[in-house]
């Protein structure tokens, strides 16, 4: 079977949706010549009218894709950094997303914020080293969190289906996987359904992005000694409360890996919910960045702050040994 | 809730504009009332005294013709022939507003009319009428947007983003600034280095200033503008010169900050759009549209007041176009 890198799935994504919609355009920096990849060929096969090369104007890019959405459009907009959300929060939680409410459903929102490189990219220090979906959640923004390529290719198809304002946030320690899958098979994922990579019966871990793959790894390390079953939640709103219900229905013990900041994260989320709603037979645990954390420049300390599989180890030995 | 408007934008001869200044004037007089006996929550921003601008350029639009909007908005929904008493009735937060009570006086939107919304941060819809404008061209045909932002808002980044978007892209969208001298107690010489128009000069876009008193005068102007985007010429800046009579928002009837004259108040009072208009037409004419605009008005108090008010349990309706339903707050 053919090997799919995580970027490629992305790119057949918006090529795939091009295609299928011709109300899908792509707004970005640089997205002709595609220095991320995730746009690769889109500008010669659908042209200059569809692949729009922005200028250096994040705010005003991000609200024209608001007023384009509301006159029929589909925008994607792709982001080269992060932290570039930060400038646009206005443009997207306080436009984008309140429009349908404020007008009473007379309107509709549909774009999509592409980040293909969210997170850690290994030392490019304080600026461009964020991982914000949680501030997404938070406010209500539809945000997903794809870990594996095929995840990436049908998460970003529903995203641009969909008819609210999206982000997809792709993290860049996923971005060079491959998955062997068949290219037939790609399919739309719908937002809300969480995925199980490993079933298990003791403790559940529930991984955000590119920490599903370091959360399988632990569990394989594990296996002799504790069962865990791996959730990846894959679109953090809407949430597949359910589906962490039915897991820890079955493991009853709760660890959550997440590549964000403690206070307030989405792993605080998760923990609350749980702890209110769901079994758990002992105290749940979070394993995330500290709080308030800017990754610092050096490699060991921009790593210090990121978590580890050797936490997420510890912090399953715990919660099994105080179960 | 299917309800016949009462009027469906400016007509564009004297008469027709002066019944359309004439209905913003009355329109808010009702609002700030319905404002000081507690009927409508959150107050208001007036925009007595700036008519002309709303009135004058909503006549050089069509219908299918789309507008973005601010937080001192009344003027430019109801010119641009949404219903009155679907609009107060949104003032008064009711299910048979044009937002089902949802978005209230600083974002009164009506679809149906081209009114995308109004917009209560500062500059942010400038950018968004811009987008609507690039892909109602891309569609075909030649419809424009037309984005109306204050003189505080030129000081915004995200507004001179557009600028450069709609000029390098050739957007359809005529751009006015109401110049009214103030943003809430600040005038354009604390907080404006250069000029409006030279904002525009900056970035190729053609601009004039006009006399944003008189609908006329607006009128002339913006004629020209959007014929000029219509035709795929690209942006046209209208700074639109204008007063506004009242408070900046109806808190300043109470808190009473002092930040201009009652002499500079007077002198701009001294030109009043209703005046001008009204000198144009005939008296009997003009007396004619008074008692029929009051009369359209005491309806649309009288619609609004008798709106339910929403159901607290609805009070996320609309929140995703998908249907989504959000957790709630308490289990
Ligand atoms: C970005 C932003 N900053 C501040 C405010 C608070 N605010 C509301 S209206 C206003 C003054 C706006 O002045 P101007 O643009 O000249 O419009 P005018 O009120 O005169 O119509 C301010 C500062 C806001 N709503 N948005």
């Amino acid at each position: 079977m053919p090997w799919l890198s995580y970027l490629k799935a992305l790119n057949r994504a918006i090529g795939d949706e091009m295609e299928r919609d011709p109300a899908v355009c792509v707004l970005g920096e640089d997205v002709g010549v595609a220095v991320t990849y995730a746009t690769a060929g889109l500008l010669q096969r659908f042209g200059g009218d569809r692949v729009l090369d922005t200028p250096i104007s994040e705010q005003a890019f991000t609200g024209f894709a608001t007023g384009a959405a509301m006159a029929g459009m589909r925008p994607l907009i792709e982001f080269q950094i992060p932290a570039l959300l930060f400038l646009v929060f206005e443009q997207i939680a306080n436009q984008a997303h309140k429009l349908s409410l404020m007008t009473g459903g007379q309107t509709r929102v549909p774009v999509t914020y592409l980040l293909p490189g969210s997170g850690s990219r290994d030392s490019w220090a304080g600026q461009h080293s964020d991982h914000p979906y949680s501030l997404f959640a938070h406010v209500g923004v539809k945000t997903v969190v794809p870990a594996t390529a095929s995840d990436a290719y049908g998460l970003l198809v529903t995203a641009m289906r969909d008819d609210d304002p999206v982000v997809v946030f792709a993290p860049s320690g996923a971005l060079g996987l491959r998955e062997d899958v068949d290219f037939g098979a790609l399919a739309p994922v719908p937002l809300g359904a969480g995925r199980v990579h490993r079933a298990g019966t003791d403790v559940t871990v529930v991984a955000v992005g590119h920490l599903v793959h370091d959360a399988v790894a632990v569990a394989e390390e594990l296996a002799g000694s504790v069962s865990v079953e791996v959730f990846d939640p894959r679109s953090l709103h809407p949430f597949d409360w359910q589906g962490l219900a039915a897991s820890l229905e079955r493991t009853g013990r709760l660890v959550v890996v997440d590549d964000s900041n403690r206070s307030c994260g989405i792993g605080a989320e998760i923990v609350a919910t749980a702890a209110e709603e769901m079994r758990l037979t002992a105290p749940p645990r979070r394993v995330t960045r500290p709080d308030g954390a800017v990754l610092p420049f050096a490699r060991d300390l921009d790593l210090a702050c990121q978590p580890t599989r050797a936490q997420l180890r510890a912090a399953v030995e715990k919660s099994v040994g105080a179960g | 809730m299917a309800r016949r408007p009462a009027v469906t934008g400016p007509a564009a001869d004297p008469a027709g504009l002066y019944r359309t200044v004439a209905l913003i004037r009355g329109f808010e007089q009702r609002a700030v009332e319905l404002v000081r006996t507690g009927v409508i929550r959150g107050g208001i921003h007036p925009c007595t005294g700036q008519e002309a601008v709303a009135v004058g350029t909503c006549a050089a639009l069509r219908p299918d013709d789309v507008i973005t909007s601010t937080h001192r908005g009344h003027g430019h929904v109801l010119a641009k022939g949404a219903d009155p008493a679907r609009m107060m009735a949104e003032l008064a937060g009711r299910t048979t507003g044009l937002n089902k009570g949802r978005g209230g006086s600083m974002h009164a939107a009506d679809f149906s009319v081209g009114v995308l919304g109004a917009d209560a941060i500062v500059g942010a819809a400038v950018p968004i009428a811009t987008g609507a404008a690039w892909a109602m061209r891309r569609a075909g045909g030649d419809r424009v947007a037309l984005a109306y932002f204050g003189d505080g808002a030129v000081s915004q980044g995200v507004v001179l983003e557009a600028f450069n978007l709609a000029a390098l892209w050739q957007v359809p969208v005529v751009l006015v600034c109401e110049n009214n001298g103030f943003a809430t107690s600040m005038r354009p010489e604390q907080t404006m280095a250069g000029t409006v128009t030279g904002r525009a000069a900056a970035f190729g876009i053609p601009a004039e200033t006009v006399d944003g008193m008189d609908p006329q005068a607006v009128l002339d102007a913006a004629t020209a503008a959007v014929a000029r985007a219509r035709s795929g010429a690209g942006p046209y800046l209208l700074e639109c010169v204008t007063r506004r009579f009242d408070a900046h928002h109806t808190w300043e009837h109470t808190a009473r900050p002092r930040y201009r004259t009652d002499a500079e108040v007077a002198a701009a009072r001294s030109r009043d759009p209703l005046d001008i208009q009204g000198a144009r037409i005939p008296a009997a004419t003009r007396a004619a549209i008074d008692a029929e605009t009051a009369g359209v008005l005491d309806e649309a108090v009288r619609f609004a007041l008798a709106g339910p008010h929403p159901d607290p349990a609805g009070a996320l309706d609309h929140l995703y176009s998908t249907g989504l339903r959000p957790r709630a707050g308490v289990l």
